[in-house]
């Protein structure tokens, strides 16, 4: 305990000489990126030398004599729909400014850098927030409250400096320091920290079963699950990216409260920049002591390797994963005995998943009833939801447990894209459901989800509206647990093939009303009789979209006619001759050009060559483009 | 592939001394056999069946774990792969989207479908569950850039303009 050890406090080694005149500050994350974000840093280097004006500095280590600047990259800043996002700070005579510009190209950049750097004038029109007053942006930010995202999107996560000057490993001094490591399970437990992968377990409660277990050989394990699998999933990804050594710490001290001296990071190979930026970090933290052996001179010792999946949903379950992590097929295997008893090479063993993690020092530091404090009934706290599909504004949100799927969808996600009508938001991913607009006054938190036969899962939320097909996304998420399925046990590995089948038979239009008894009598069975939480979840998209939209599974076999036109072989197009104006743009766009037709006369769509991508109608400016 | 018959080439030689030297570096580790498939797989660009022999026997285990192993990942491959990749996002957002037209649109563009190379091995298709860029969606990944906010139009676009570049460096 601290009273009898001189632990040596973590602090920055380069504290920054000087605070630059001006900051410029670039979302780096996979999303950024995928907009150009990278080309935009390098535009705003070089229109800072061409300038004249400013010298570009790294704040660490160079001076600055003048004027100076400094361009870094940093994780995700939330709002994806506006990437590449650039924040721009200027300090001139003791005030400084604030402001993010969004769409960012590198063309932008000379003209950020001559009227708003340079002249101090704020470009309206490329706008997305400023403190100096209201945009159409500020309800995105203003519902949210950044514990888990605390760090990510502003400061570099290849920099440990900048994470040691934002309180970067003062919690695992303060455990080591202070505290035994039964008062660091009790914090946590009193925090009322669930596990934020997707089962909602108690993670202190998880901690002190580990903590518990008596290891034959005195060894154990600390897992992070970074095999964050859902599709339309991408919080853990945005975590590990943009702020890793937080969830580094967080390892350390859940390692030092089970009494386990190494850790795995398990990271899906489809997260490349995820895995750099980990490797980055970790070497920076083990070469000034704060991972590896005697941290902070304290006597407590962990070490922590990277494992990069290899492609496997089902290793996100956490015997699968330690399967994977053995080198052997990630393959679940029955539980008990639970990995706090038995675990990795049959040691006790904890896993918690990365935002998780990441909240942990958040919680050392402001104490178990600041976290406590927010949220809602059984799920305190926060929880990051990542907000896709047919939603204005993209991207990852950090709200307080209970806020409604309207006050997320809307308030935050600005609402459904071009005006259409909302259809259904899937929580959960394959494990979840799509919930319909009269369920969108719901608090979100573990139960009242639970309840509507979705999950909260690990945070997706995908809107879709009413040019998608309700069948077509079960047989989405069908079709990939149907891939994804370990093939071990059989009513996972028949049970979901057998479901796909009859929603493909349904989706082309062969389906029969039997079809759909049939469909959720398997359903049952696999939901009842799989072996771990993939199979046993894996009916959920099926079940809740005949809950909620049984009609339109109807439809599909009586009718056969799907509502949305999205399932092909239901759909034809056609042009209304008395609509069209013969201008040819449905022409330029089609793919196949199965349209033909001369200009100012009447265009008509050949059947055998349309492939019924929709794009002529979406394209039509005069509503000629029939969908039936 | 067998080893011997290669030797004397300098390119496959150094294939050799990279393979040999990941062989030794997890020779006798517990739980190797993941990282020395991705290994291997990064020197060769797939897993011949020479190679795979030699991992089984560096992990200590038998060839029969080694393959049922790699065919368990998605991320391996028995049969070699082309130089570039060119990843279509099958995620939900990209999903609903618009992704499998976009898909559609790529492998009518080359010839080819998803799983398969172009005759001349410079491209491959596959198909993959959430790059996690779902704010930018459809995204299609070239090699490892992203793009994103794609229609089945741009995506040919963007396609052909990887290819330019790609061809008109000489490959």
């Amino acid at each position: 305990m601290a009273s009898e050890r001189s632990l040596i406090k973590p602090s920055p080694r380069n504290p920054r000489r000087v605070v630059p005149d001006v900051e410029v500050r670039i979302c780096l994350g996979t999303g950024g990126v995928a907009a150009g974000s990278r080309e935009v840093l390098k535009a705003f280097e070089e229109g800072f030398a061409a300038s004249g004006v400013y010298a570009v500095i790294r704040p660490r280590e160079d001076g600055c004599d003048g004027e100076c600047a400094s361009v870094t990259g940093t994780g995700c800043k939330g709002l994806c729909a506006m990437d590449p996002l650039v924040e721009v700070i200027t300090r001139r005579d003791g005030t400084e400014r604030k402001v993010m510009y969004g769409l960012v190209t590198p063309a932008m950049a000379g003209e950020i850098i001559e009227r708003h750097i340079i002249g101090g004038e704020i470009i309206e029109k490329w706008l997305v927030r400023t403190d100096e007053g209201p945009t159409e942006y500020d309800s995105f930010y203003e519902a949210q409250e950044k514990l888990a995202l605390r760090h990510v999107g502003v400061i570099d996560p290849e920099d440990i400096d900048d994470y040691l000057e934002a309180d970067g490993y003062q919690a695992l001094y303060r455990v080591l320091a202070e505290m035994t490591p039964a008062e660091v399970v009790d914090e946590i437990k009193g925090s009322g920290l669930r596990g934020r992968g997707g089962a909602g377990f108690s993670t202190g409660l998880k901690w002190q079963f580990a903590a518990d277990a008596v290891s034959p050989d005195g060894a154990k394990y600390f897992i992070c699950n970074g095999d964050e699998g859902d599709p339309g999933a991408f919080m853990d990804c945005s975590v590990l990216e943009g702020d890793p050594h937080a969830v580094f710490e967080g390892m350390a001290i859940g390692a030092y409260a089970i009494g386990a001296s190494v850790g795995y990071v398990y990271v899906r190979a489809e997260y490349p920049l995820a895995l750099r930026r980990l490797k980055i970090a970790r070497a920076a933290a083990e070469e000034r002591g704060l991972l590896g052996d005697d941290i902070m001179g304290s006597g407590f010792s962990f070490h922590v390797k990277i494992k990069e999946g290899a492609g496997a949903f089902v290793c996100g379950e956490e015997t699968a994963l330690m399967m994977s992590i053995e080198g052997d097929r990630g393959m679940p295997r029955l539980r008990p005995p639970f990995p706090a008893e038995s675990g990795l090479w049959k040691r006790p063993t904890n896993i918690n998943n990365v935002e998780t993690l990441s909240v942990v020092p958040w919680i050392i530091l402001n104490g178990a009833d600041a976290f406590a404090a927010r949220g809602y009934e059984k799920s305190k706290g926060t929880k990051v939801f990542a907000l896709a599909g047919k939603v204005n504004r993209t991207g990852l949100a950090e709200v307080p447990m209970g806020k409604t799927l309207r006050e997320v969808i809307y308030d935050i996600g600005g609402g459904v894209k071009k005006g259409k009508a909302f259809k259904a938001v899937q929580m959960g991913g394959p494990s979840g459901g799509c919930l319909p607009a009269s369920l969108l006054d719901l608090p979100v938190d573990y139960e009242t989800i639970n309840e509507t036969g979705a999950i909260v899962g690990s945070g997706g939320m995908i809107v879709i509206d009413e040019d998608n097909c309700i069948v077509d996304t079960a047989r989405y998420f069908l079709r990939f647990t149907q891939q994804e399925s370990c093939g071990k046990c059989p009513p996972c590995r028949i049970g979901t093939k057998r479901m796909l089948e009859i929603l493909d038979k349904i989706c082309e239009g062969r389906g029969t009303p039997e079809d759909i008894e049939r469909l959720s009598a398997i359903a049952e069975q696999v939901r009842s009789g799989s072996l771990c939480a993939l199979g046993g979840t894996a009916p959920n998209p099926v079940l809740t979209a005949l809950k909620y939209f049984r009609e339109e599974f109807e439809e599909h076999v009586v009718e056969h006619k799907c509502r949305a036109g999205a399932c092909e072989a239901l759909t034809t197009y056609t042009i209304d001759p008395e609509a069209c104006t013969g201008c040819r743009a449905c022409v330029r766009v089609c793919p196949v050009q199965a349209i033909t037709g001369e200009r100012k006369e009447v265009h008509v769509i050949d059947q055998e060559l349309c492939i019924k991508c929709g794009a002529c109608f979406e394209k039509c400016r005069f509503d000629a483009v029939r969908r039936s | 592939m067998t080893m011997d018959a290669v030797a004397g080439d300098p390119v496959e030689s150094e294939l050799e001394t990279r393979f040999t030297e990941l062989l030794d570096h997890y020779r006798g580790e517990v739980g190797a056999l993941v990282p020395l498939l991705q290994g291997a797989q990064a020197i060769f660009g797939y897993l011949p069946q020479g190679v795979m022999a030699r991992v089984a026997e560096a992990a200590g285990e038998p060839l029969s774990k080694a393959l049922g192993v790699a065919t368990f990942y998605s991320q391996f491959r028995l049969h070699p792969h082309a130089k570039h990749t060119i990843r279509c996002c099958h995620g939900t957002a990209c999903h609903v989207s618009g992704a499998p037209l976009i898909s559609q649109e790529i492998e009518r563009h080359l010839g080819i479908h998803a799983g398969e190379n172009t005759e001349d091995m410079l491209y491959t298709i596959e198909e993959v569950h959430c790059v996690g860029a779902c704010g930018m969606a459809p995204v299609v990944m070239l090699d490892d850039r992203a793009h994103g906010k794609l229609t089945p139009d741009k995506a040919v676009q963007v396609v052909k303009a990887f290819q330019t570049v790609v061809e008109g460096s000489g490959e």
